[in-house]
């Protein structure tokens, strides 16, 4: 098979902009094709949190793997990312979360990521604008902030001067069999390998994609500098983030550099459209001011929606499409791409050239799920999975 | 009544607006955006939000808006 480029990179979000900044890093001839502009999907939605997690094993590998990444690349990033290491602190209402606490407290140790666990009076002198008489927290201090579209920005400027080539406002209409893109005006693009990094619209270019929007809101405030110090999220957070099926919301705030408070989290299936929905947009305004009362006389100056590309299982699929050598994936992050698009790219480039990755991939191998591509066919994605 | 800009005393009277005090108390401007700029009141009726300055301690209130009260701790950014 001939390609006019080794890899063609669909999608410039952070994950497409991380793995075409590290295809072309490793020497291969790489072309990042964006639609719109540059980290303009849900890459400028999300929040910007480095964080380590620990919903699953794998998740933990990967979250912990990528924000080691991150911290390899701290000293390089420019002053437009707006990197900070504030910290998180997983914040436990009550004594039952306190024990949560200790049991992640552990979990996080024994698998060498630095944690602290802040008793209640302590976290009242930490954030003394969280509501009075919570339990305790998590405190971990590695975890950080950055603005993703700066950095998806930054990366793919880094990408460009490794070589590859960026194309910005250019829509592909088509992935072919063959490894190929077609364009929306007809022209057709080939390599060796394509890989569809095209978050919650990946689905389209690969139908049968076990991979559906979850929407969510975030809202900012005006500059409250040291309204909140860290990334503050209740550890009921893994309740809504993980439910099955409703809307759910959690109480999640990130102080950015500029004192601005960034306030979430919202998740919805199914929700059609980009429109803010005053609905959820007060639950989760509500839930906020119910964990820092302080926030209810903070002005808000802008809400928007986002949509997160979320599979079953919650990890993301990074690998070739099961039986199409030529057809890769690097979606399915969900709320996690903008601390995992770097553990992306490395798991990703070392397969690619048929290394050995830092970490086991097994876990985020598309072939995990029994589906089948419908070849041929363009069009919805899965509705349901 | 009396209300304080930036720790001087100024004079008001009942049914004037903090935009107001803060003019009293020789201020073209309120506050200066993110890149230092100064600012001061425009549209006088809360749409531009230029005149915000920072009451009893409550950052970001519009002068143009909220009407002084006795005692009163406004402060406006140098």
């Amino acid at each position: 098979m001939s390609g006019t480029y080794d890899v063609i990179v669909v999608g410039g979000g952070i994950v497409g902009s991380a793995c075409a900044w590290e295809c072309a890093r490793r020497g291969l001839k790489v072309l990042m094709v964006e639609a719109g502009i540059v980290g303009g999907g849900a890459t400028a939605a999300g929040m910007g949190h480095l964080v380590v997690m620990d919903d699953s094993e794998a998740q933990f590998a990967l979250t912990a793997y990528s924000c080691q990444l991150w911290r390899e690349l701290a000293a390089e990033l420019p002053g437009s990312v707006e990197h900070e290491v504030c910290g998180t602190l997983w914040v436990a209402a009550d004594e039952w979360e306190m024990g949560e606490v200790e049991r992640k407290a552990r979990y996080y140790e024994e698998r060498g990521v630095a944690v602290e666990v802040i008793g209640g009076k302590r976290l009242e002198q930490l954030e003394p604008n969280l509501r009075a008489g919570m339990a305790g927290a998590l405190r971990v201090p590695g975890d950080a902030v950055i603005y993703p579209p700066a950095a998806t920005h930054w990366m793919s400027e880094r990408a460009g001067e490794a070589g590859a080539t960026v194309w910005r406002g250019v829509e592909v209409r088509q992935i072919l069999e063959e490894g190929a893109v077609e364009l929306a005006g007809g022209a057709v693009v080939e390599a060796f390998v394509v890989v569809n990094a095209a978050g919650a619209t990946a689905g389209r270019l690969t139908p049968g994609l076990p991979v559906r929007g979850r929407k969510g809101h975030l809202a900012i405030t005006d500059r409250y500098p040291g309204f909140a110090r860290h990334q503050l999220i209740e550890l009921g957070y893994l309740k809504s983030a993980h439910g099955e099926e409703g809307d759910s919301v959690a109480f999640n705030i990130q102080p950015r550099k500029t004192g601005q408070m960034l306030v979430g989290s919202s998740r919805q299936y199914g929700a059609e459209g980009g429109e803010v929905e005053p609905g959820i947009l007060g639950r989760m305004l509500r839930r906020a001011v119910a964990y820092m009362p302080g926030l209810r006389l903070l002005n808000v100056v802008r809400v928007w929606t986002g949509e997160r590309a979320a599979t079953p299982d919650k990890l993301p699929l990074i690998g070739p499409v099961p039986g199409r050598s030529s057809i890769w994936l690097a979606t399915g992050h969900e709320g996690l791409g903008i601390t995992t698009s770097l553990g992306t790219a490395r798991l990703l480039g070392e397969r690619l050239v048929g290394g050995d990755p830092e970490i086991p991939y097994k876990p985020y191998d598309p072939g995990r799920f029994a589906w089948v591509p419908v070849a041929g066919q363009t069009g919805a994605g899965v509705g349901a999975w | 009544m009396r209300v304080r800009v930036n720790g001087t005393e100024v004079e008001v009277s009942a049914g004037m607006v903090v935009a107001v005090a803060v003019a009293r108390a020789g201020r073209l401007w309120s506050r200066r955006s993110v890149i230092q700029e100064p600012r001061g009141p425009l549209c006088g009726i809360g749409v531009c939000y230029e005149c915000r300055v920072t009451i009893n301690g409550q950052a970001h209130q519009r002068g143009c808006l909220v009407a002084c009260q006795e005692g009163m701790e406004i402060e406006a950014d140098e």
